[in-house]
């Protein structure tokens, strides 16, 4: 079981406010990830989870058991830390087994569960080197062998994946979403990534400045991001934002529309603008058009297009996908 | 503020079991700071002589009236200045020039390097007794010869030049110190700005001029800084060699203090002395511990 | 990157370099040749370079006499002593202010510095007057606890920064995989501190065996150490020149050895981390 859930929880450091009132509820089994810009207190909330920071007010449960004061040893969670913190005077195989040898398992118990997570790891041909002597990839491995094997209610990461080349950290994206599934233990994962948010996700928690923006599922948060935050800051190229009253929504303060929303309509459909750069990527297209009042839009178009700089082009955008916004960046449902 | 990276294990009994485990540290240097200050000055305004026991009487600033109007102060106050001036200036002239030659690709580096840093490892008294006998004797010292050599009268050390002797020994100790400081310094310097300077066009002369000194600026206060907290109670040397003399030629302030503790056994009078010694030693530890708490944050 | 250089300046600065360390080598190159020689070569004029007539015979002459190594033996333990206690002191110490500071941290750390800079001899009559009534003077106990209290500052600053370097991650870690405080400072702590702990017991030492404001002043005889011991030479100037030689060879040159293997220790030491 794994059950975690935060009651208005919140964090000071001396005067400043680094979590401010977060509630939440991660279901046993999911994977939830905390996205966010850096610095907005992701890392933050993790260690309050794990224990290594005390919380300022509020209550953690985990499987309904209040926590806050029970030291990290003893919540039964492990952790994958940004930089690997591997024991670099210890073995892989020491690395992975210290944990069950703290909880004072017998030898031969320690022995079979560390040769079982590191076949699954593909582990076992390094099992008796030192953390120095893999690769970056292998280090990450150990780390993630580290927290499996003790089996725990749930794992806390931190950006495991930030010190990886772009063509590993897909690769190690997918087998750590596959080990979750696999395994079953409710995972809780920090980025400041959207895209890595997005695709290894179950329920994505975006957080700004401190404060729980959103909780809800990849798709949710896409499609009905709850305010101006969320909407700018999932999905990639970003949402073009124009105002309402330039854009004859005078309703709305703002109006957000998606790049790949906006349609390269004919002469007299929607906005009017120039090319001012085109990126043509062969599947697709991305245009950024100046458009007078509205100012620069991005445009996301599939395919190839013959569109190049200076050209005019007329942008139209999907009606049934328009975000309308409030002035205090809330959106407007209807 | 605080920075994030400096923050630490924060659960509240590590903070507790941090706060315990200092106390036996913080406890005994308080103890060995305190205690005997506090007894030094009250010492010092005591009339108090260990020849005479029982007869101490408070006597308040006389004692430091005597030992600042004493003729034998100013004598070693200035003997003290100069031994300290002339250490600083030659370990930092020398040493300067040193860390620059070994910082150069030189064949069997690491060789020189233990050659040059050895003498720090010298005991006082030792380097003290091998200067004055088997290289400053005027008979039959090393230098003795090496002067006939150059047709030159040999002079006896100790008695034509006693403070100068005493310098040479303490400098010959203390070039090391300067040098490996100087020469780990260096290490640290960017090659790569080193090698933007060359691409301008920058002579070899105006790269040490522009990049090296300044760069060099930082540690060099600090040799400056530590040096003097240590060479200001240069004892063993005089102790071994001249015992302060001929007349007081050699004594400087701390062999006065030992001098009147220990040989005339004038309590007070040493004490203010001692105290004394205390502020002009504050005085240079002020600057050197602005610099290290600098370097604290950075 | 290696800069390209011309042989010629290789040459010219290793000649130059050798020349220097040569002189600078030189006292202790010579005391040592003289500890080779009879007391009559060591005395003649000229002198003899090499070739001398070989002889250990001062060095049995020392080691011979009891008295050389009872205060050989003085020295090996006021200084190993000393350090261990000022170890086993600035351990926690050092510990509590890396892994768990307080606002106040910094400012014990200077204050902690600062007692290193006060002249002893600005505290010697006190401390000497202690001494004298706890019946403390010429005993190795007293020394010992003066040698540790005056380079605990030292101890506790070169730890501090070892400790520092260690990624505060790993000691989460260990928390992480459950271990209490002290399993995490047995298991994990001490055996990635073992370096910096090596390299500060050594440079500590060293400081204490060379000592000799405290053990010229405070001892003379039972508890003497080698310093006071060779001090004692400086009596009988020109006759023992040789032997003199020889039992300052035999105490200056184990910790020679051990310092050019604390060279960086050294730097990093004496100016409390101001220079890198
Ligand atoms: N121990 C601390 N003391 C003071 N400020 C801290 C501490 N830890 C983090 N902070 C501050 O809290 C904010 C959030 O930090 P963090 O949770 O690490 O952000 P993220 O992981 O989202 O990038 C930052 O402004 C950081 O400077
Ligand atoms: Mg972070």
């Amino acid at each position: 079981m794994g059950q975690i859930t935060l009651q208005r929880v919140r964090k000071s450091f001396g005067p400043v406010n680094i979590i401010k009132d977060a509630n939440l509820d991660i279901e046993n089994g999911s994977f939830v990830v905390f996205v966010g810009p850096s610095g907005c207190g992701k890392t933050t909330l993790l260690r309050l989870i794990a224990g290594l920071e005390d919380v300022s007010g509020g209550q953690i449960l985990i499987d309904g058991r209040n926590v806050v004061d029970v030291p990290p040893a003893k919540r039964g969670l492990s952790m994958v830390f940004q930089s690997y913190a591997l024991y670099p005077h210890m073995s892989v195989r020491g690395n992975i087994a210290f944990g069950l040898k703290m909880a004072g398992l017998p030898r031969p118990e320690i022995e079979r569960k560390v040769e079982a997570a590191a076949a699954t790891l593909n582990l076992t041909p390094y099992l008796d080197r030192k953390p120095r002597e893999l690769s970056g990839g292998q280090r990450q491995r150990v780390a993630i062998g580290r927290a499996i094997v003790r089996e725990p209610k749930a794992f806390l990461f931190d950006e495991p994946l930030s010190n990886l080349d772009a063509a590993l950290r897909v690769q190690m994206r997918l087998e750590v979403t596959k080990l979750q599934k696999q395994l079953g233990t409710t995972a809780v994962y920090v980025t400041h990534d959207q895209v890595e948010a997005m695709t290894m996700a179950d329920k994505i928690v975006v957080l700004n400045a401190g404060r729980i923006e959103q909780f809800g599922s990849p798709i949710e948060l896409y499609e009905r991001p709850a305010n101006l935050f969320v909407a700018g800051f999932i999905g990639s190229p970003k949402m073009n934002f124009v105002p309402g009253d330039a854009a004859g929504e005078p309703g709305a303060a703002t109006l957000g529309v998606r790049p790949e929303h906006l349609k390269i309509g004919k002469e007299g459909e929607g906005w009017p603008g120039t090319v001012s750069v085109a990126e043509h990527l062969g599947s697709d297209t991305f245009l950024y058009v100046e458009a007078g009042k509205l100012g620069m839009l991005t445009a996301r178009c599939i395919g190839e297009f013959s569109l190049k700089a200076g050209d005019h082009v007329w942008l139209s955008p999907d009606p049934a996908r328009l975000h309308r916004f409030e002035k205090d960046g809330s959106v407007i449902r209807r | 503020m605080m920075k994030s990276k400096e923050v630490v294990l924060a659960t509240q009994q590590t903070q507790v079991l941090g706060r315990a485990l200092l106390i036996p540290a913080v406890a005994l240097l308080f103890i060995w700071m305190i205690v005997p200050l506090a007894m030094t000055i009250y010492f010092s305004t005591l009339h108090y002589s260990l020849l005479d026991p029982g007869t101490e009487s408070f006597v308040g600033l006389e004692n430091f009236r005597y030992f600042l109007t004493d003729p034998a102060f100013l004598t070693s106050l200035q003997n003290t200045l100069v031994l300290v001036g002339s250490v600083l200036a030659i370990t930092v002239l020398l040493g300067t020039p040193l860390a620059l030659l070994l910082d150069q690709p030189v064949i069997g580096r690491s060789v020189v390097r233990l050659m040059v840093i050895a003498p720090f490892f010298v005991m006082p008294t030792v380097s003290a007794l091998v200067w004055k006998n088997l290289l400053m004797h005027p008979v039959s010292g090393l230098f003795a010869w090496g002067a006939t050599l150059l047709g030159l009268t040999p002079i006896d050390w100790f008695t034509d030049a006693p403070l100068f002797a005493v310098i040479l020994i303490v400098a010959w100790e203390w070039l090391p110190f300067a040098t490996l400081i100087l020469l780990t310094a260096l290490q640290s310097q960017d090659e790569e700005q080193k090698e933007a300077a060359e691409m301008d066009g920058a002579s070899a002369l105006s790269t040490f001029i522009y990049l090296t000194l300044p760069h060099l600026a930082r540690p060099i206060t600090v040799v400056i800084l530590i040096e003097t907290i240590f060479l200001l109670t240069v004892f063993a040397e005089i102790f071994v060699t001249t015992g302060g003399g001929p007349g007081l030629q050699t004594t400087n302030i701390a062999f006065l203090i030992y001098s009147q503790a220990l040989i005339q056994f004038d309590v007070g009078n040493a004490s203010a002395g001692g105290l004394v010694a205390v502020v002009i030693a504050n005085i240079v530890a002020f600057f050197l511990v602005r610099i290290i708490g600098r370097n604290l944050e950075a | 990157m290696a800069r390209r250089v011309t042989s010629r300046r290789v040459w010219v600065s290793t000649g130059a370099a050798w020349f220097f360390g040569f002189v600078i080598f030189l006292p202790i190159l010579w005391m040592v040749l003289t500890s080779f020689k009879t007391e009559l070569e060591a005395f003649a004029m000229p002198p003899t370079f090499l070739f001398f007539h070989w002889t250990t015979e001062n060095y049995a002459t020392v080691q011979g006499r009891s008295d050389y190594v009872h205060h050989a033996l003085n020295s090996i333990i006021v200084a190993g002593g000393s350090t261990l206690l000022a170890l086993l002191i600035a351990i926690p110490a050092a510990w509590s202010m890396a892994f768990a500071p307080s606002k106040r941290t910094k400012d014990i750390l200077l204050w902690m510095l600062s007692t290193k800079m006060m002249p002893s001899v600005g505290v010697l009559v006190p401390i000497y007057l202690i001494y004298r009534d706890f019946g403390l003077l010429d005993t190795r106990g007293g020394l010992v606890a003066i040698l540790c209290l005056g380079n605990l500052p030292i101890v506790i600053w070169m730890l501090f920064t070892y400790f520092k370097e260690i990624p505060k991650d790993i000691l989460e870690a260990a928390r992480m995989d459950g271990a209490t405080i002290g399993r995490e400072l047995i298991y994990v702590l001490t055996p990635m501190a073992i370096p910096g702990l090596a390299s500060t017991l050594l440079l500590n030492f060293i400081l204490a065996w060379n000592e000799a404001f405290w053990t010229l002043n405070l001892s003379t005889l039972d508890a003497a150490p080698l310093t006071v011991f060779i001090a004692s030479y400086s009596s009988p100037e020109g006759l023992f020149w040789a032997k003199l030689s020889a039992a300052s060879t035999l105490a200056i040159a184990p910790i020679i050895i051990l310092g050019w293997f604390t060279q960086r220790q050294l730097v990093r030491g004496l100016t409390f981390g101001a220079v890198k």
